[in-house]
């Protein structure tokens, strides 16, 4: 089975966001990137597909040569090649799904894996815009797969329960956190990743649909009041939720 | 100049979510001398339709089939860009639910137009819309602009209120669609639902409770207050990965972003990756026995204690305000 998984470079979880010189994107100086955490789970998948039904899985990225980190990781984890689409330019998700379609349908896959969204921009778009561009089926947010012949089974969480998605191969599936356990990466993975070639292609230039303009930071909340310090305060609480807030 | 407006129904009810899309749609319609046709499918759906125009739709377009009962992210993003084009809409707004940031990529693609995903705020300035969405987990705001023809946006549930219904009704257009196999090649074949809970991306309270509660029997005790409030049970990441609680619940940046009119935070610390998935909630109560918690630092309320004394004593007070 021909495997791509499409992966993202990210700051890490805690950074701190400032705000860069240009105004629209953030400062990196002094922010740690790392494997989008649900691409690690998309990677994990696609590794436990090619160990039932044999074949390879490609990692790919699109990016600067920073995301050749989040390549390495990935080979180190036991992918078997690593593509980085270079484009250092910030491009919008519409433009980089378009790059990442046509690398799938040159490579000719027969499952693609995402991450449910990416923890930058947390857009949750790229699975979808993807697949339509291919004109193939998609799940989204699956936290169970079972792949059959030419057939998958998903299951997706949506608010309140699940849903048990039947889907026709080739498809894109966007992976959410429970799918798996991703594995970490054996010693031996990670001295084999230094020696695996990352392929470089330069995807052609495709036009943003949506301009970005200033980021801003959310306005900073006022100092909130402490009601108490234990049960005593408990009536007080609920009188200020109450009669101030009007929440209950 | 059209707006049309995806109306989301389960089990042949609206979700929330579609009276908060219609009335934002109307809101920017207005501005711009439009008109918001809304579009519902489902199966058994046109009895429900008629009252999106209590919140400004003035027409609503319903696309009824046994086989759409259940949602399909193939058939119902054709449907979606097919009623676009035949109304001739220029703008589509869907819900930034599982189901609506399922099928937006969809619709975007189909229409040749470009996305703004997750809205939290439109505004209209000459003409043109700006639409604002956290990135970075809500450390960060940024204005886009579309710039195709075609604009599709998702909106975050909870954010824009949809207010009451004026009580007027929409007339209903019954249009039929051709779908063939190949447009049900993703389907849902069964909704398997969490037995009566309250999700937290959709409730308007949520209680939360964190490692603090020190084990998962001690969560009965956030049940009881989210009983009593009408909430859903949240939770932090430790908590889940515990196993003390399901992840569905979990709260944050790997987690459901929330937006509720009320959070109470219970025995939690306040991680950056907890506070990413709820800082934009509207009130915010800690309860917390470290006064240098974090979470305090967004809390509108606060009380410096002992979680196994204080939270009883809340559910006690909110039972006695509540009448129950
Ligand atoms: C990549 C990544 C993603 C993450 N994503 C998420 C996410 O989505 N959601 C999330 O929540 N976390 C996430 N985390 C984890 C996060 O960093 C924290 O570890 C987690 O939120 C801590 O959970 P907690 O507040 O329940 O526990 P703790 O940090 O252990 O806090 C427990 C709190 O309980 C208080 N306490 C103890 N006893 C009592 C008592 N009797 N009464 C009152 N208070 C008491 C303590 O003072 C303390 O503040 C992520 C981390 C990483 C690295
Ligand atoms: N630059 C990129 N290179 C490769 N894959 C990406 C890139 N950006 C996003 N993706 C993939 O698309 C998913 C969803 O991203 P997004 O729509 O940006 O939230 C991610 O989890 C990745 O799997």
């Amino acid at each position: 089975m021909k495997i791509v998984v499409f992966v993202n470079h990210v700051p890490d979880t805690e950074t701190k966001v400032k705000i860069g010189a240009d105004g629209k994107l953030i400062d990196p100086t002094g922010v740690n990137f790392m494997l989008n955490p649900y691409d690690e789970i998309g990677v994990e998948e696609a590794l436990k597909t090619k160990q039932q039904f044999g074949g390879e899985v490609v990692v790919v990225s699109l990016g600067g040569d920073p995301n050749k980190e989040t390549l390495r990781k990935a080979l180190a984890m036991g992918c078997d090649r690593a593509v980085l689409l270079k484009d250092p330019a910030v491009r919008d998700s519409y433009a980089v799904a378009s790059s990442l379609a046509d690398y799938a349908k040159e490579y000719g896959a027969d499952i693609i894996f995402c991450g449910k969204q990416s923890i930058d921009y947390d857009d949750a778009q790229i699975g979808g815009l993807i697949a339509e561009m291919l004109g193939i089926p998609s799940v989204s947010v699956v936290v169970k797969l079972e792949i059959k012949e030419s057939a998958i089974i998903a299951e997706r969480e949506i608010e309140g329960g699940h849903e048990i998605v039947r889907s026709s191969l080739p498809a894109v599936i966007t992976a959410q956190k429970g799918l798996n356990e991703p594995r970490y990466p054996s010693l031996k993975g990670i001295m084999d990743a230094k020696r695996k070639p990352i392929e470089e292609k330069v995807p052609s230039a495709v036009a943003s649909r949506v301009e970005v303009g200033a980021m801003s930071k959310p306005a900073a909340k006022a100092q909130g009041k402490i009601v108490g310090s234990d049960a005593s305060a408990a009536a007080e609480l609920v009188r200020l939720l109450h009669e101030e807030a009007k929440v209950i | 100049m059209k707006i049309l407006a995806f109306a989301e129904q389960r089990n042949g009810q609206f979700k929330k979510t579609a009276f908060e899309i219609v009335k934002a749609a109307k809101t920017v319609a207005d501005q711009l001398s439009g008109e918001v046709v809304a579009v519902v499918i489902g199966n058994n759906i046109a009895a429900i339709a008629g009252q999106l125009g209590g919140f400004g739709a003035s027409k609503v377009v319903a696309v009824e089939d046994a086989r759409l009962e259940l949602y399909s992210t193939t058939a119902y993003s054709k449907i979606i860009a097919d009623i676009a084009k035949l109304e001739s809409a220029a703008i589509v707004m869907l819900p930034a639910s599982e189901m609506g940031k399922d099928v937006a990529p969809r619709v975007a693609v189909k229409l040749d137009g470009g996305l703004a995903a997750g809205c939290t705020m439109l505004t209209v300035e000459g003409g043109t819309i700006k639409a604002t969405r956290p990135v970075y987990a809500g450390k960060g705001l940024v204005e886009v602009v579309v710039t195709t023809a075609t604009k599709v946006y998702t909106l975050r549930p909870n954010v824009f209120t949809a207010g009451s219904s004026n009580g007027q009704m929409a007339s209903v257009e019954n249009i039929k669609i051709e779908l063939g196999d190949a447009d049900f090649s993703a389907a849902v074949t069964e909704v398997k639902a969490a037995s009566g809970k309250k999700d937290v991306a959709e409730a308007d309270i949520i209680v939360s409770g964190g490692r603090g509660l020190k084990g998962p029997e001690n969560f009965s005790m956030i049940e009881d207050l989210a009983g009593a409030l009408g909430a859903a049970v949240g939770a932090s990441r430790a908590v889940v990965d515990a196993g003390w609680r399901t992840h569905d619940e979990q709260v944050g940046q790997t987690g459901k972003t929330v937006s509720p009119s009320l959070y109470v935070a219970v025995a939690i610390s306040g991680a950056v990756q907890h506070l990413a998935g709820m800082s934009s909630s509207k009130y915010i109560v800690a309860i917390n026995k470290d006064k240098d918690a974090p979470i305090f630092s967004i809390a509108d309320y606060g009380i410096v204690g002992d979680a196994f004394e204080v939270v009883p004593a809340i559910t006690a007070e909110v039972k006695k305000l509540l009448g129950k």
